[in-house]
């Protein structure tokens, strides 16, 4: 099968912006879920280390990315999760979806959930749990969105 | 006789109204998402591009500058483009930056990293970074890139830069769509000699040897000179008559030599050029100039985009410009009618009430698949 069949016009990849912000030094694991998340077929933005919520909203936006996905080992998730979250509301885009995954507690998984954050995967969890996450967050979306537009197509 | 395929529409569709008023009003947001209604195709894409580039519809004047990077893998490409970038935004202009790189032909998907190198302009409302995936598209750019600058252009951001990787033969297309492309190399790696036989020495309009700072860049820089050299004597051969002396063409393609033999590019640093006078004869011809930069430092960065300016200058004058974009609209008319017949070629056999009987024929023995398509293809007139 040719690419073009593969994807029809009017079709969508899956976009997923995968980012690292806070100060922590080594960007393996978010390299790992990049090349997971390209093999499953998604197209990933990747923007290394370093990333503050500004710069990941500010690529998530004009990426139009469906998806942004931070790896968070700096213990710093309760602060970052939800500001990013809160610029992309902000910014308009409430219904990209934010996940994730990082050292993250039981209760503050709960706790960001509630703020309208995605689930969380810890660090032994397999990429396969999120890219079968985000595939059927993605169809639930399209099917919503066709939904909301009318049989009109 | 109905069709059952509807016809390319140019009326707007109602849904996507919103977006042509947010790109109107300066929302980003608006603009990435008609970007990606574009890119994939969505119904109503090309109505909205039709309603985005019609004059007076939000866009006025002329289009914006348009500069393709290309080069092999990790050459620079992207620092370049960032150093690039902060000097027309320090210098008053809106920037627009598309990076392709490719789909993989495995799985459909692509890894995007050009904007690794660009996050420190990313957050300034002054540019606009889009990265595109290159979709199983051979010529190094996505089909709908060109369409997706366009976009860009008529929503603010005219200063537009396109970086993509060329490793082969599959490069040409920036060519196509920019009108002036860099070709970015560098000292390790025997570049010199991939480049010419990737077909980037045909496309180039500038060379910039980057990584300046390693060893064997001005091997490559001089390695480079002989290439162009060595090309444009050809093109001499072929064009000037046996006794030149009197041969005006002859002589400007002599001065072109001379520029190349001296080692600079044409025009650079000189106010009156000496070609000039011979412009209603032939244009003189341009020699690609081969500068040398230390991207992630900036360094040579100002000297390139002066060669930029140079070029457009010239382009300007020999009526280069006008050509290319003339060939580039002729290109875009028929790439739209393509991928409309293909669409619409595609729809008509999904359509099982016209493909049930039509295979059903050819597989009783009553028809090939020649009187079929012949017959299908009649519809479409
Ligand atoms: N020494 C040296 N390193 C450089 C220079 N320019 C870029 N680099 C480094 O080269 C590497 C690749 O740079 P990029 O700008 O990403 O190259 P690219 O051509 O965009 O790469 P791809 O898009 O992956 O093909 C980075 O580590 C840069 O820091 C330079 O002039 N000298
Ligand atoms: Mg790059």
């Amino acid at each position: 099968m040719d690419s073009e069949s593969q994807m029809s016009a009017g079709e969508q990849r899956v976009r997923v912006l995968v980012a690292k912000p806070g100060l922590d030094g080594h960007d393996r694991g978010a390299k790992v879920i990049a090349s997971a998340f390209r093999d499953a077929g998604f197209e990933v933005i990747y923007t290394g280390l370093h990333q503050t919520p500004e710069m990941i909203v500010a690529a998530a936006i004009q990426e139009d990315v469906d998806v942004v996905a931070m790896s968070v080992l700096s213990g710093a998730h309760m602060t970052l999760f939800p500001r990013v979250k809160a610029l992309l509301d902000e910014a308009g885009a409430t219904d990209i979806l934010l996940t994730g995954g990082g050292i993250i507690p039981e209760d503050d998984v709960q706790a960001l959930l509630a703020k309208g954050v995605g689930r969380l995967f810890g660090p032994g969890s397999p990429t396969t749990d999120a890219v079968a996450y985000i595939r059927s967050w993605f169809e639930e979306r399209e099917t919503a969105r066709e939904a909301g537009q009318g049989a009109g197509g | 006789m109905v069709s059952p395929v509807p016809p390319l529409a140019t009326e707007l569709p109602a849904s996507l109204r919103p977006l042509v008023e947010g790109i109107r009003s300066g929302n980003r947001l608006a603009l990435a998402r008609a970007i990606s209604v574009v890119e994939n195709e969505r119904p109503g894409f090309q109505a909205l591009l039709h309603t985005l580039l019609t004059p007076g519809e939000g866009h006025a004047g002329p289009p914006g500058s348009r500069v393709g990077i290309t080069g092999p893998p990790g050459a620079g490409k992207s620092s370049l483009v960032t150093a690039m970038a902060r000097a027309h935004m320090e210098a008053g202009d809106q920037v627009g930056v598309v990076a392709v790189d490719p789909t993989s032909p495995y799985s459909g998907g692509a890894l995007l990293g050009d904007r690794i190198r660009m996050n420190d302009l990313a957050t300034d409302p002054r540019i606009f970074i889009r990265s595109m995936a290159s979709r199983g598209s051979l010529g190094g750019l996505a089909t709908t890139t060109t369409e997706v600058m366009d976009v860009m252009d008529v929503a603010g951001f005219p200063r537009l830069l396109v970086e993509t990787v060329g490793v082969g033969q599959t490069e040409l297309e920036i060519a196509g769509t920019a009108d002036t492309v860099v070709v970015v190399l560098v000292p390790e790696s025997g570049d010199g000699i991939q480049a010419m036989k990737a077909g980037l020495m045909e496309i180039a309009d500038i060379f910039v040897v980057n990584k300046s700072d390693r060893p064997g860049a001005d091997r490559l820089v001089r390695e480079i000179r002989t290439a162009l050299h060595y090309r444009a004597g050809d093109a001499r051969k072929v064009r000037v008559p046996a006794h030149h002396g009197v041969d005006l063409s002859g002589g400007i393609a002599q001065a072109g030599g001379i520029a190349q033999a001296g080692g600079s590019g044409p025009a650079r640093g000189e106010e009156g050029k000496g070609g000039d006078a011979d412009l209603s004869k032939a244009p003189p011809s341009w020699t690609p100039p081969v500068l040398q930069t230390v991207a992630h430092a900036g360094e040579g960065v100002a000297g390139l985009l002066a060669a930029i300016e140079d070029h457009r200058v010239w382009m300007l004058e020999s009526g280069e410009l006008e050509r290319r974009r003339l060939a580039r609209t002729t290109t875009r008319v028929r790439d739209v009618m393509d991928r409309e017949l293909k669409r619409r070629v595609r729809r008509l056999l999904a359509d099982s009430t016209v493909a049930g009987p039509a295979l059903g024929a050819i597989a009783s023995g009553g028809s090939t698949p020649y009187s079929v398509a012949a017959r299908l293809l009649e519809g479409f007139s």
